[in-house]
């Protein structure tokens, strides 16, 4: 059970606390209108998915509610960095195979 | 009567943990027997001379025990005196014995004593290779399931009770700078040097006392006996504050992100004799920041023929027995091993006053010191050999020794005879790896000390003593008090000096690598060696499987069982999977390990759940008028979490003659329903209107204040998910509501889109439905019995359907807004829930004079389907676009934001003519009621596989109407009003149907409007 | 192929069970092949066995980077029954329930197929309104199954709590008859047999690292120990692992990977005789010929490749079996594990030509994907021989997520199964 470090709360609570919501940084297309339908149902379903470095979205939601982003490697569970919404990841797969190899 | 092999007096162990002076009785397979305080089952039995403990699952052999702690493959029991405290399976080497304890065979038909499936074993044994299951019971093929009753009857060890159970489990969180598993020498030194730095510390043992392995072995520790020292340092550490200590308490699980499982069983030692009511297991859920593995090491029998004669047992538990319970389990021992350290198994027989026939030392030579005690004893040592057979059947009468080669691969000489009752035998040890590997870790095979060791992946987790490898006490003490203030520096604190207590140095001679005593005969023709007891895996099975081309150690394991057992293959895996290494011709690390997982010892399911049971499984909630409803005799709807009233039967009525009154009373002159659990969601700021209009499929911009507009919320796929209405309180301040289910996601979903996508709209959200109270008041007197009490202007041609007023009801402020689910003249009452319960009650007091008339969620659906109101969930299922339901009025396409849903409602698939259409229908028998999730056919003769092209989703008796009524959603079914359609029933029969309007009742509105 | 039988059993325990004949032979992997395989778990074995037994296909290599069924066929709860809601998926799983019926001659290994029953329960109106609704789609698609109050249930099952105490009480349920369990390993070790028997190559340890590709079609796997393996079409069949492998050809994929987590407690006696499963409190159990209960719920809602989950999730597990069966109070759970589940948004799987030319997958079937095993290898091997998808598969192409046609399954497939 993961121990998190909530980035507004600023302090590590229970996995119980939290509920996942997903690959992160999906943005809605800006007019959707104009998508094909393609590019409508690839925002709507397909996904990352990734052995390893994985940006996810995470909603604080027995807490204060607020919804911010973990990068965390999916294969070993372990979270690498917490950081708020609208934020931008400092750890990504790239920076991390430089350093271990894991991809 | 059997002979005692309990010692006392000069003979006696000066260390032992039994109570002479307290005698227990208990009865184990419906004899009874006396016992020791401080006695398992396992010590008292062997105390006894009982050699058969049970019979071996597959092939029915005699079985006694064989170990002294949680490896115990075959004594595993039956405990229970009455049926509600039945527990299967447990260890007799692990549970104490209490006055009146009733324990028993598992296995064993008349008794464990006299099987019969000992006598089908010896004949079938040899057509049960591994795998025997998948190779035959083919033909015919219909049989297959006769077979498979007659294998289940053979299925399981011990029995569930079938009454359910008296006793209470808990749940604990609990936090830790570090916690130290087991209280062994290397546990006890790093709880004692990280307490003494100030870390908070949990240090907690499997068995009943602290000390491990020292409990059993003979040593000194500071020039005392080392029960003095465990004495001071437990004496020490439980006077310090920042230490908890834990006995009879494993840790089952490690998780991630160093989250432990710690199950403690505080009254499993006194069983049926625990005070009623006392919690019997505590689950301590515990993140520590740091965790200490000293959870020792496993000692490997060796695996040779008929190894698991009654009277063949594990060295170190003979030891065990003799030094801690003042048992010694035979006459006469012939003690096999591969190492020094078993030596003093025969040391502590001799002393104790019983014969050693043979020390048989699988190497050539033994180290000086052993060697020389040895012969102050003048005990036979025979080098270079091994027991290759036990000869016996219920009890060990000897042993065949006869040397072997170097590498232990073969014998090389006949086997000689060895009269002996006991055969101790002992491969060395194999750390306790096994949490290690519960979040990923991947043992190490380590050549010199012939065991895997647990990686290093994780580095908040520390490992020392016996399970990383270390053996000698000294070494161990040394090292514990490092790894301890090691740990204090990885939690950021300041760590003191490390401190150990002082043991002599012991030298040993290197032990031996070998796992499977050769046979004169090769494994798959000499008598059966036993690898995994409880699962009667052998040697020969093993390498059958490798013949067969399982080579993949995973494959070997599945195919022959080996490890699957209760014991979890503590004692054979390792064995096992050199046996198979060797028969490959690889190495035992290019073989593999296999992965432990959680538990390290089997937990109860009580101990799991703990107190998240029965009342407590999953939360109930109720509204303000609760307590009204049970008085007045409503049953009750489970709604999500809620207990909604269902309807209110009086005496005598059926469930339709509820409904018709319930109904008709609404219609004819006014009813009531509790609606606070509907989902209500406080909306404000200055860019509420913008939020509500991008989540709803219609238009908010311009709903004015005091009015209330109904809206369908879709997600991006385009499904509805929930609708409601939502009011506009002010120009920046607005309220929502949800169905009664879907409040929860709803909430989720308006933030996740402001806080991910829109953070630049100023809007807050607020669940609020607890805080309110809501009752409906519906029916042409509606008005009439609000206005007795309210000082709200009820006047229709201001107050209009849709509107929503601020004023007083029964005394207590309150929002009134005139919506309707039922069609009729409707007021829904939201006071402050803590004022709910006296203004429904004040209602009643009024209402009496118009029959005012509780209904509950069932008349609610019944009025609603009159008027073609939907029920998401019911006519929705998650394929369902506001445009098949009709509700395109409710879809507002020309907004200048492009809504959650509206791009998905153009899709190839969306726009299809053949979608599912919400439609009614009317059946050709008006009184016959559709059942709901009838299916629908066009064509009523057609062969199955039948060609369906919607279903009912509600269908009920309308009292009103006087005739049956029914929703469905019908393939093309808008374009097709007036149409039939059939539904066939599961008992032959067909509902046929028209295909009309959803609207039955009322269908231009005039009542609402009123 | 060496026939199995008791009279064999006999015959070789003369010789001391010596001289079996290997399961399987260990084959180094020719330059090409007309088919690869990538994935060796029950529906890459089984897609192999029907490619060489029912379309004439021989030359095919199955290429496993761990050992034969090691994935989520050895991590499994085994539950097997076709009365799923859509004629789609109701179709597809029953055409697996056919294979199933005759699998153990067929393969001539007892797969121990048991047609036990599945129970799924219902504990509110609605689940009650979906029974039916469900259980009359079946019926007329002609899959077996009936809607039973809770006095039957009962009877089915007297050891379950079908009083109206629990905090959510039965108060019906589905019963197919025909569906079961099976023994999980013995399925893919069977399929493998029979696919060795008939020329299929079965490559184990051999890890696919990327594909060969010409003008946007696929001709070969890269692998690390024996560098290009040619093939004419390419079925990936990796379950979890399908994101990482569609990623290695260059596309992405409608599914996530998450844990998926069961457990088994001590063998105790029978006392469950039929698979019970409920949505509502979210759990299901059966028990094994051996005595385990074998119990499972809900994916965790994380990504992961961990082959584990979060312990929250077993409590919840554990609590939901005590709602059900409060008299197993006192067994004790031996052993729990998990496996990683590609899962789509509609609960249904993808079988699907692919944006590489002659690279086909077959995935995303979630937490359900046992049940399928003989019908997803079979659909999948004849769409692999002809190239074109079967028509049972067809409507479980990756375009219906662009096209929205999803089959939302989440009521039948609902908790895990």
């Amino acid at each position: 059970m993961f121990n998190i470090h909530c980035p507004y709360c600023e302090e590590y609570r229970s996995e119980e606390e939290f509920h996942p919501s997903g690959e992160a940084h999906i943005e809605r297309p800006k007019d959707p209108a104009n998508c094909t339908e393609e590019e409508w149902g690839n925002y709507l379903f397909f996904r990352k998915n990734p052995r390893g470095i994985h940006h996810e979205l995470w909603h604080h939601s027995i807490g204060c509610r607020k919804f911010f982003n973990i990068t965390r490697n999916t294969q070993t569970y372990e979270i690498l960095e917490t950081y708020k919404s609208g934020e931008k990841p400092t750890i990504t797969a790239s920076t991390v195979s430089k350093k271990t190899g894991v991809k | 009567m059997k002979h005692s092999n309990r010692i006392s007096g000069n003979l006696a162990s000066n260390q032992s943990r039994v109570d002479e002076n307290k005698q227990i009785s208990f009865e184990f397979n419906k004899k009874s027997y006396k016992g020791l305080a401080g006695d398992t089952i396992a010590s008292a039995l062997l105390a006894n001379s009982v050699d058969i403990v049970g019979r071996s699952f597959k092939y029915g052999r005699p079985r006694g025990i064989v170990t002294a702690g949680a490896d115990e493959p075959n004594g595993i029991l039956q405990l229970g005196a009455n049926e509600a405290s039945q527990i299967p399976n447990i260890r007799a080497t692990q549970q104490q014995i209490y006055p009146g304890l009733v324990c028993s065979s598992t296995n064993g038909w008349p008794n464990a004593e006299t099987d019969v499936m000992g006598v089908v074993g010896k004949l079938l044994g040899h057509v049960m290779p591994p795998g025997f299951y998948y190779k035959t019971f083919m033909a015919p093929s219909k049989l297959w399931m006769t077979y498979e009753k007659m294998i289940r009857k053979g299925a399981g060890l011990g029995r569930t009770s079938l009454e359910n159970d008296p006793d209470k489990y808990e749940n604990i969180n609990q936090f830790a700078d570090i916690l130290v598993v087991g209280a062994g020498p290397a546990g006890i030194t790093a709880a004692l040097n990280a307490a003494r730095s100030g870390a908070r510390v949990i240090l907690c043992d499997e068995q009943n006392e602290f000390g491990g392995n020292l409990l059993s072995e003979k040593v000194m520790i500071d020039g005392e006996p080392a029960q003095a020292w465990i004495d001071s340092s437990i004496t020490e550490l439980s006077e310090t504050d920042n230490v908890l200590l834990l006995k009879n308490s494993t840790v089952n699980g490690y998780h991630d992100h160093n989250f432990l499982t710690i199950h403690e069983r505080c009254t499993d030692h006194l069983s049926d004799n625990a005070p009623a009511g006392s919690v019997r297991q505590r689950m301590h859920r515990v993140r520590a920041k740091q965790v200490i593995l000293a959870a020792g090491a496993h000692e490997r029998p060796l695996v040779y023929a008929n190894n698991d004669v009654p009277g063949c047992m594990l060295a170190s538990s003979v030891t065990t027995y003799i030094n801690r319970y003042n048992v010694v389990p035979g006459r006469s021992l012939v003690l096999m091993t591969t190492n020094d350290n078993a030596y003093q198994t025969a040391f502590a027989w001799q002393k104790a006053g019983r014969h050693v026939a043979a020390i048989v030392d699988t190497r050539s030579s033994a180290g000086e010191i052993v060697t020389q005690q040895a012969t102050e004893l003048g005990l036979n040592v025979i080098y270079s050999s091994v027991v290759t057979e036990t000869k016996g059947g219920k009890r060990v009468k000897a042993a065949l020794v006869a040397t072997i080669d170097a590498d232990g691969t073969q014998v090389t000489s006949d086997a000689s005879e060895i009269g002996c009752d006991t055969i101790a035998s002992s491969g060395g040890w194999s750390p306790a790896v096994h949490l290690s590997c519960h979040t990923g870790g991947k043992p190490n095979w380590r050549d010199d000390i012939q065991g895997f060791v647990p990686d290093d992946f994780n580095k908040d987790m520390f490992v020392t003593g016996a399970g990383n490898g270390i053996y000698a006490l000294a070494d161990i003490l040394k090292d514990a008090a490092k790894i301890g203030t090691a740990a204090v520096k990885a939690c950021g604190l300041t760590a003191k000096r490390a401190s150990s207590a002082k043991t002599d140095e012991v030298e040993v001679a290197p032990s031996m690598p070998l796992y499977l005593a050769p046979h004169s005969k090769p494994s798959t023709r000499a008598p059966k060696q036993f690898v995994d007891f409880q699962l009667d895996v052998t040697a020969g099975s093993i390498e059958i499987a490798v013949n067969e081309g399982f080579e993949s150690i995973e494959h070997v394991k599945r195919y022959t069982a080996l490890g699957f057992g209760t014991d979890q293959g503590k004692s054979s895996n390792i064995n096992g999977i050199a046996i198979a290494a060797k028969k490959m011709g690889k190495t035992i690390p290019e073989t593999g390990t296999t992965i432990f997982r959680p538990n390290y010892t089997p937990v109860t399911f009580g101990a799991i759940a703990g107190r998240n049971v029965e009342e407590f499984f999953d939360i109930e909630r109720y509204s303000a008028m609760h307590s009204w409803h049970v008085e007045h005799g409503a049953l009750f709807e489970d709604v999500g979490q809620w207990k909604r009233p269902w309807y209110f039967p009086k005496a005598g009525e059926s469930m339709q003659d509820t409904l018709n009154r319930e109904c008709l009373a609404t219609r004819e002159s006014v009813g009531i329903l509790d609606a606070s659990t509907l989902g209500k969601i406080d909306i404000q700021g200055p860019d509420a209107r913008e939020f509500l209009n991008r989540v709803y499929t219609n238009a908010w911009l311009k709903l004015p204040v005091g009015r209330c507009r109904y809206g369908l919320m879709c997600r991006e796929d385009g499904m509805v998910f929930d609708d409601g209405v939502t009011s506009c309180i002010s120009d920046n301040h607005f309220i929502m509501t949800t169905t009664s289910g879907g409040a929860a996601g709803v909430f989720n979903w308006l933030e996740e889109w402001h806080q991910t996508e829109w953070p630049e709209l100023e809007v807050y959200f607020n669940s609020v439905t607890d805080q309110w109270a809501t009752m409906s008041l519906s029916g042409p007197n509606a008005r009439k019995l609000l206005a007795e009490i309210t000082d709200i202007d009820l006047n229709p041609e201001t107050f209009k359907f849709m509107d929503l007023r601020e004023g007083e009801v029964a005394g207590v402020p309150a929002r009134v807004f005139r919506i309707s689910f039922t069609g009729e003249q409707s007021y829904e009452i939201n006071v402050q829930a803590n004022y709910g319960l006296a203004v429904w009650e004040k209602l009643f007091e009024h209402g009496e004079k118009y029959n005012l008339t509780p209904y509950g969620t069932e008349t609610m659906h019944v009025l609603r389907a009159e008027k073609g109101f939907i029920i998401v969930g019911q006519e929705t299922d998650g394929s369902m676009m506001p445009d098949d339901l009709d509700m395109g009025w409710a879809v507002s396409r020309n907004k200048e934001f492009n809504f959650l849903g509206q791009r998905s409602m153009s899709r190839t698939d969306s726009v299809r003519e053949d979608r599912k259409q919400l439609v009614g229908l009317r059946t050709k028998d008006p009184k016959a009621v559709a059942p709901e999730g009838s299916q629908i056919v066009f064509d009523p003769e057609q062969e199955i596989p039948m060609t369906m092209v919607g279903h009912v989703t509600s269908s009920y008796y309308s009292a009103c109407l006087g005739h049956s009524i029914a929703m469905a959603v019908v393939k093309g079914g808008l374009k097709k009003m007036g149409e039939t359609v059939f539904m066939p029933q599961a008992d032959g029969t067909n509902i046929e149907a028209e295909i009309c309007s959803p609207v039955f009742y009322d269908p231009k509105g005039d009542r609402q409007n009123v | 192929m060496q026939q199995y039988s008791g009279f064999g059993l006999l015959k070789h325990a003369i010789t001391h069970h010596e001289n079996w004949q290997r399961v399987w032979r260990n084959p180094t992997p020719k330059k090409s092949y007309d088919v690869i395989i990538v994935g060796g778990g029950g529906h890459g074995l089984a897609t192999a066995y029907y490619l060489a037994k029912e379309f004439g296909i021989t030359n095919v290599a199955v290429i496993e980077k761990g050992y034969l069924g090691g994935g989520n066929t050895a991590r499994n709860t085994t539950i097997v029954r076709s009365n799923y809601l859509w004629d789609e998926s109701a179709f597809l799983y029953e055409h697996a329930m056919k294979l199933w019926e005759g699998l153990s001659q067929d393969l001539n290994y007892n797969v121990m197929f048991s047609q036990r029953g599945v129970l799924n329960l219902g504990h509110t109106l609605q689940d009650m309104r979906d029974i039916n609704r469900r259980v009359n789609a079946n019926r007329l698609n002609g899959i077996d199954g009936e809607v039973l109050d809770p006095q039957s249930i009962k009877e089915i099952v007297p050891h379950m709590d079908c009083s109206a105490n629990p905090r959510y009480p039965v108060m019906g349920a589905s019963w197919q008859p025909r569906g079961g369990v099976a023994r999980h390993d013995a399925v893919a070790w069977g399929f493998a047999r029979g696919a060795d028997a008939l020329g299929v190559d079965l490559i184990q340890q051999c890890e696919v690292e990327g594909f060969e590709m010409e003008d946007g079609a696929v001709t070969g796997v890269k692998t690390a120990q024996y560098g290009t393996i040619k093939a004419g079409r390419v079925g990936c069949v990796v379950a979890g692992n399908s994101g990482v492998v569609a990623n290695m050809a260059g596309f992405q994929l409608p599914l996530e990977s998450h844990p998926l987590q069961a457990f088994v407690s001590e063998p105790i006696k029978p006392i469950l005789d039929t698979v019970v499963m409920s949505n509502h409190v979210h759990g299901y159990i059966s028990q094994s010929d051996k005595g385990d209960l074998v119990i499972g719920a809900g994916v965790d809602s994380y990504n992961g490749y961990g082959q584990r989950g979060s312990y929250n999730t077993i409590e919840g597990n554990v609590a939901a079996i005590m709602e059900l069966f409060p008299l197993f109070s006192r067994v004790r759970m031996n052993r729990q594990w998990g496996g990683i589940v590609d899962t789509c948004a509609d609960a249904c799987p993808i079988l699907s030509k692919t944006p590489v030319e002659n690279l086909f997958f077959n995935c995303g079937w979630g937490t359900g994907g046992f049940k399928a095993t003989p019908g997803s290898g079979h659909v999948f091997a004849a769409s692999l021989a002809k190239g074109e998808m079967h028509p049972l598969a067809a409507p479980f192409s990756m375009d219906r997520f662009h096209t929205g046609a999803l089959i939302d399954e989440h009521g039948a497939a609902g908790v895990a199964h």
